[in-house]
């Protein structure tokens, strides 16, 4: 057995947890938060919208409070924890960034596609420029192969992250997946490796040790996993596991299990767990934030959520493609209703072409 | 074929963008002559490709150009960077620049909404691809009723989207994001790019959202008028097309919440040079060869009809 070293926890509540609480998080609620996870000894903090800064919008929802007063109260807040942001190149810009550096993040997270890394540059370029801790998050790492993702790895490693992440967004990766491409990158890199979670296949816990145990230096959790999908590893249930390990990083067990039980459980819309959509998600590899979208589009088109969900997985859809789940809706309806011989208003002449 | 009355014009730019263009004015010329395609690399496919197909080529940048003074149309496919020093030349050379960089020397235009306004101008810029592409359909929204808040995503292929804007992604989002407010008319205006890496590689892709700025509006009327825009766009961007109707959803919104108009937009290259799937290129060099011809005609004194 190898000797393992503790990870460093970022805790997401307040980034991933944004998806299941429809970006609706309150000052006060990340107030609570943020005293308790800084109170338990959890070193960084992220809070954003969930779709990183600039992510309020009709295509991910919009939030109720700003996330730069939300940051603004975070930082405010903390005594020994940092503050983190996430951000999505193509959504967030730098002027978003230059404005959560103002509000007093000392992290950021740096997301793309796993495969589009070099969109990240000028990003990563600011970052350090300001004296930022910049980690790097390659998104739906499932879909490609160990060694390809740690050449995109290197790249940011190149552009100046001081970490990177394999990113689990669809939640579904099986913990050889896991170690596959956290061991890839460990391999390559000289910096940081860290693995996120998410539980739609049941497996965020396992996974997270399995990262653990090929040497990933960072993870992620959320209080309650609270998170998009079927939500991710849950904070407290990260610290008592790498507590039994002998590799707890400094965190207080039971100080993290009641700031679940009494400051996130009671504000919780619900309990994201690997229910049926959730699974679906997992097994079908899409991202994990198209939950509650593709359940809204399903029920006003009377549609199954599970096939919008399977057909995204087939046309490769993306991190942040929440407009194609609208897409796939309509796609499905015109087939059905060309199924049943009511054809199309919209293109007539489908019929009539079709028999020349 | 009778005499033609043309107007010559040159392509600076030899890379992809620049050798689509020059495929487009060989097939359609319309009142335009392609009298030189200059660019600063001797070994560029696209210099191989006009020699062989005798379009007059120089690798010496934009001097070649600035020595015929014959020509009066320059579209410039390079940098921003370099554009800005080419349009003081041009500028000064008393030659109309139609700038596909992101430089914006000169005022935005999308054929079909304003170009009509600024045929005296002597420097054009097109925006960006996803601007091309979405602000004729926000243009169309907020003629019939006014807009609070345009949003746009713009979902492009991974093999479509080179150095230039990956390196320059948060420009896209700045530039589009204003083009949405300045020419399409919305007060507040959103733009969000996606890189899909999909194999095969998917065609450009672009939602546009639009919140009107009161709840009494006429949806016919809305319809009618983005039917109406999209053949317009067709004219010069045939692979332009709605997936469906625009959709009307109530949604959650800063304004309480409102019924928000939601449209579904495909853009197909034409294959002209690139491959049909990189709609986002062809949307640039369709716009450049409808704002050439457009001032080409109007340079001829040919009377024309377009948007004021």
């Amino acid at each position: 057995m190898k000797t393992l070293t503790p990870p460093r926890v970022t805790d997401t509540t307040l980034r991933d947890g944004s998806h299941a609480m429809r970006h609706q998080f309150t000052r006060e609620q990340v107030r609570a938060i943020v005293a308790a996870l800084d109170e338990a000894g959890v070193p960084v903090i992220e809070v954003t919208h969930g779709d990183g800064l600039a992510g309020s919008s009709i295509q991910y929802g919009f939030s109720t409070t700003s996330e730069l007063e939300l940051i603004e109260e975070a930082a405010k807040t903390a005594k020994r924890a940092k503050i983190a942001a996430l951000l999505l190149p193509g959504i967030g810009t730098r002027r978003e960034l230059s404005a959560a550096i103002e509000r007093g993040i000392k992290v950021v997270r740096i997301a793309t596609q796993c495969t589009e890394a070099d969109i990240s540059e000028q990003h990563f370029g600011m970052a350090k420029e300001m004296g930022l801790e910049t980690v790097g998050f390659l998104m739906m790492a499932h879909m490609r192969p160990p060694e390809f993702l740690a050449e995109q790895a290197a790249l940011m490693e190149s552009y100046g992250a001081d970490c990177v992440y394999i990113v689990d967004s669809a939640g579904a990766m099986l913990p050889d997946d896991v170690r596959r491409r956290v061991a890839a990158l460990k391999e390559r890199l000289s910096i940081q490796v860290g693995f996120h979670a998410h539980n739609n296949l049941g497996l965020a816990i396992g996974n997270t040790l399995a990262a653990i145990e090929e040497g990933a230096d960072q993870v992620d959790g959320c209080l309650r996993g609270l998170g998009a999908g079927a939500g991710n590893a849950p904070t407290e249930l990260i610290a008592a596991v790498l507590d039994k390990l002998g590799i707890n990083p400094g965190l207080d067990v039971f100080k993290l299990m009641d700031a679940a039980e009494y400051i996130v459980a009671p504000i919780m819309p619900y309990q994201p767990i690997p229910d049926r959509d959730a699974i679906t998600i997992g097994y079908a590899g899409v991202y994990s934030t198209f939950l509650l979208h593709a359940r809204h589009i399903a029920a006003e088109f009377g549609l199954d959520p599970r096939e919008i969900l399977v057909e995204l997985g087939r046309r490769q859809a993306v991190a942040g493609q929440e407009d194609w789940i609208l897409d796939v809706a309509l796609d499905i309806l015109r087939r059905k209703r060309a199924a049943e011989g009511a054809g199309d208003a919209r293109e007539p002449a489908t019929a009539e072409r079709s028999a020349d | 074929m009778g005499e033609r009355q043309a107007v010559k014009v040159a392509i600076l730019g030899t890379g992809n963008i620049g050798t689509d263009l020059m495929y487009k004015l060989l097939r359609n010329p319309g009142h335009m002559e392609l009298a030189m395609f200059a660019g600063i690399d001797p070994q560029s496919e696209g210099i191989a490709r006009a020699k062989k197909l005798g379009i007059p080529t120089s690798y010496e940048g934009i001097e070649a150009i600035l020595d015929d003074p014959e020509i009066r149309v320059v579209f410039d496919a390079t940098s921003a960077k370099a554009h800005v020093r080419h349009a003081k030349m041009l500028r000064e050379a008393d030659k109309i620049a139609i700038d596909l960089t992101p430089a914006a020397r000169g005022p935005y235009v999308v054929p079909p909404v304003n170009l009509g306004a600024h045929l005296d101008k002597d420097n054009v810029n097109l925006i960006t691809c996803g601007g091309q592409a979405t602000i004729p359909l926000v243009f169309a929204v907020s003629r019939v009723v006014p807009v609070r808040y345009a949003e746009i995503v713009s979902t492009v292929a991974s093999k479509s989207a080179g150095p230039g804007t990956r390196q320059n992604i948060d420009e896209f989002t700045f530039t589009t994001a204003h083009g949405l407010e300045a020419i399409g008319g919305a007060e507040q205006g959103k733009a969000i790019i996606i890189l899909n890496p999909a194999e095969p590689p998917i065609i450009m892709r672009n939602t546009v959202y639009v919140v009107p700025a009161n709840e009494e509006f006429d949806q016919a009327a809305i319809v009618a008028s983005v039917d109406q825009m999209v053949a317009e766009v067709q004219q010069y961007v045939p692979g332009y097309r709605l997936k469906d109707a625009p959709v009307f959803d109530r949604r959650r919104t800063p304004w309480g919440e409102r019924t928000i108009i939601a449209m579904l937009l495909e853009v197909e290259g034409a294959g002209d040079f690139l491959p049909p799937y990189s709609g986002n290129l062809d949307i640039m060099t369709a716009a450049a060869w409808r704002v050439g011809e457009l001032f080409a005609q109007h340079l001829l004194g040919i009377r024309q009809e377009v948007a004021a």
